[in-house]
């Protein structure tokens, strides 16, 4: 199908594009990989669409006081490349690697992702367990949402109807630190019908999070706590399995039924645990 | 053109509220879905044909090696640009959904799906489609594996494939099957010619040439 009418805007400046953007029912168009779609579908009829793939202070990835900043226009493809994730995030490229298909993740863009918040998609999972912060800037000026409290709902957003994320913040994990991102994946778009991230750092302290199993992803604070502190033997993964995704409302769907769900879930959890034990 | 003026000529009088019914009901259309310019246009009272230019945008992009100066509607996709007013019917639309890979054309030397991106996203950028590949009879390297080892059936998927291929070579992604099969993942064939694309590829990779 093809998108109601539409005006369109090429924005130079996150400035400029913030102006654009309190006027009206305008949206921000990144890559377009998951809005051309909607808007094809008419599920989204936006009046303008302001077009930030061409803001150059968007894009681009740096190391800063022991964080990792990755610009929110910046392709799942350039952070799949990029030397300081591959040091410092090596989760961060492996997830890159498994987005749907180079064409993909040639367009598509870590902001995108997050602010369109599909219930299905990877990034939500890494910036979780990596308590990154999200900066954002609106007209009201800037400020920094935890991951923790970004996610709200099925493609909800702590968001504001006029704000920009300008970038991700993630604090590098310390010296010996282990992380993982497994997914079990839709065989055609590869989107995650259960996706689990794990970060633990050589204390032992243990963040958990998973994408795919509810209408946004979450941390999973019970069984990082079951293994927080602990030594990962079969006796806590196991622990840890039967705590996990404890009174989640499990999404339901063709591709897997409730129980179904519930149940990669606690798989994936276990095969991270031991990827990193 | 003139401006329509009403008089008393009955079959006149009724083309005139004819259009005053569709003025109206396309306002109304247009306040339930709100495409401001289709607003905007009515409230001027601009004439239909005259907000149809309006809402055009002007782009200026590279097609195989031509400079395209146009006149283009921001909803309009590069696939629909490419086959519908530039006749390159060469890029196929499979899903026009972001699924099946058909519409894959280099953008400024990346592959991408030209389905997924409005042609107004492709200022000053360079474009080439699967007509730009070969150089006039002389098939492209990629081409003419693809016919030696029979890597289509119907041939729908092909010129995505083919882009996809190019492409996959250039990026260094080609250096054995089974990296070949993982990084032309976006590009499906109904007709199950995987292995021959496959053979194909790896050929044309071990020849060598500078594609
Ligand atoms: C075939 C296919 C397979 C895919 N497979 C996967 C997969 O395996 N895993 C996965 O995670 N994703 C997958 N995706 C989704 C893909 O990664 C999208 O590109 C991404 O989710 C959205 O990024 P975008 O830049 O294209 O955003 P757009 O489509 O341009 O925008 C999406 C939304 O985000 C908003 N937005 C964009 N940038 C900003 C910003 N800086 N600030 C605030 N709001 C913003 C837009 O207004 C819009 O509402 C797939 C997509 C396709 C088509
Ligand atoms: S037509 Fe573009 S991916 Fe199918
Ligand atoms: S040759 Fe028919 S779809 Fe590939």
């Amino acid at each position: 199908m093809i998108p109601v009418e539409f005006d369109y805007k090429k924005a130079i400046s996150v400035e400029e594009a913030l102006e654009a953007l309190s006027s009206g029912d305008s949206k921000l168009l990144a890559g377009g990989y998951s809005l051309i779609p909607a808007m094809k579908l008419r599920l989204n009829q936006p009046s303008m669409l302001i077009d930030i793939g061409g803001i150059a202070s968007l894009k681009g990835i740096e190391e800063e006081d022991g964080q990792i900043i990755i610009k929110a226009g910046t392709t799942h493809n350039d952070i799949l490349n990029n030397d300081l994730i591959k040091t410092h995030l090596p989760f961060f490229h492996e997830a890159a690697s498994m987005i749907g298909d180079v064409q993909v993740r040639n367009r598509g863009t870590i902001g995108g992702s997050l602010a369109h918040a599909d219930p299905a998609a990877d990034w939500p999972a890494l910036v979780l367990v990596a308590e990154a912060t999200i900066d954002v800037v609106g007209t009201g000026g800037k400020r920094n949402i935890k991951a923790a409290d970004f996610f709200t709902g099925l493609f909800t957003t702590a968001l504001a109807e006029n704000e920009i994320i300008t970038a991700i913040r993630i604090p590098i994990p310390a010296n010996g630190s282990r992380m993982v991102y497994l997914k079990f994946e839709n065989p055609a778009s590869r989107f995650a019908v259960v996706g689990c991230a794990v970060l633990r750092s050589s204390d032992k302290k243990t963040t958990i999070a998973f994408t795919g199993v509810a209408d946004y992803a979450f941390r999973d604070t019970a069984a990082e706590q079951v293994v927080s502190g602990k030594i990962l033997d079969t006796n806590t993964i196991a622990d840890a399995m039967n705590a996990a995704v404890y009174g989640v409302n499990v999404l339901s769907d063709n591709f897997a039924s409730e129980d179904y769900r519930r149940h990669l879930a606690k798989v994936y959890l276990k095969r991270a645990l031991q990827a990193i034990a | 053109m003139t401006d329509h003026q009403p008089d008393d000529n009955n079959s006149e009088g009724l083309d005139e509220s004819r259009r005053d019914f569709l003025k109206h009901s396309s306002l109304l259309t247009a306040m339930a879905l709100t495409p401001s310019t289709v607003l905007k246009a009515a409230s001027s009272q601009w004439d239909e044909r005259l907000a149809g230019a309006f809402e055009k945008i002007s782009l200026s992009l590279e097609v195989n090696g031509t400079k395209h100066s146009l006149a283009i509607e921001p909803r309009v996709t590069l696939l629909d640009l490419l086959r519908e007013q530039l006749a390159l019917t060469g890029t196929k639309k499979g899903c026009d959904y972001g699924q099946c890979g058909a519409c894959t054309v280099h953008v400024d030397g990346r592959r991408v799906l030209a389905c997924m991106s409005l042609a107004v996203m492709q200022e000053g950028r360079k474009v080439t489609t699967i007509e730009g590949l070969a150089g006039g009879d002389t098939l492209h390297p990629m081409q003419e594996a693809f016919v030696k080892h029979d890597g289509l059936q119907c041939g729908y998927c092909t010129p995505g494939q083919i882009m996809s291929a190019v492409a996959c070579i250039r990026e260094g992604h080609a250096n054995s099957a089974e990296e070949i099969q993982e990084y032309m993942s976006g590009n499906l064939c109904r007709c199950g010619a995987y292995p021959n694309i496959v053979a194909a590829i790896m050929e044309v990779k071990k020849e060598g040439k500078k594609l």
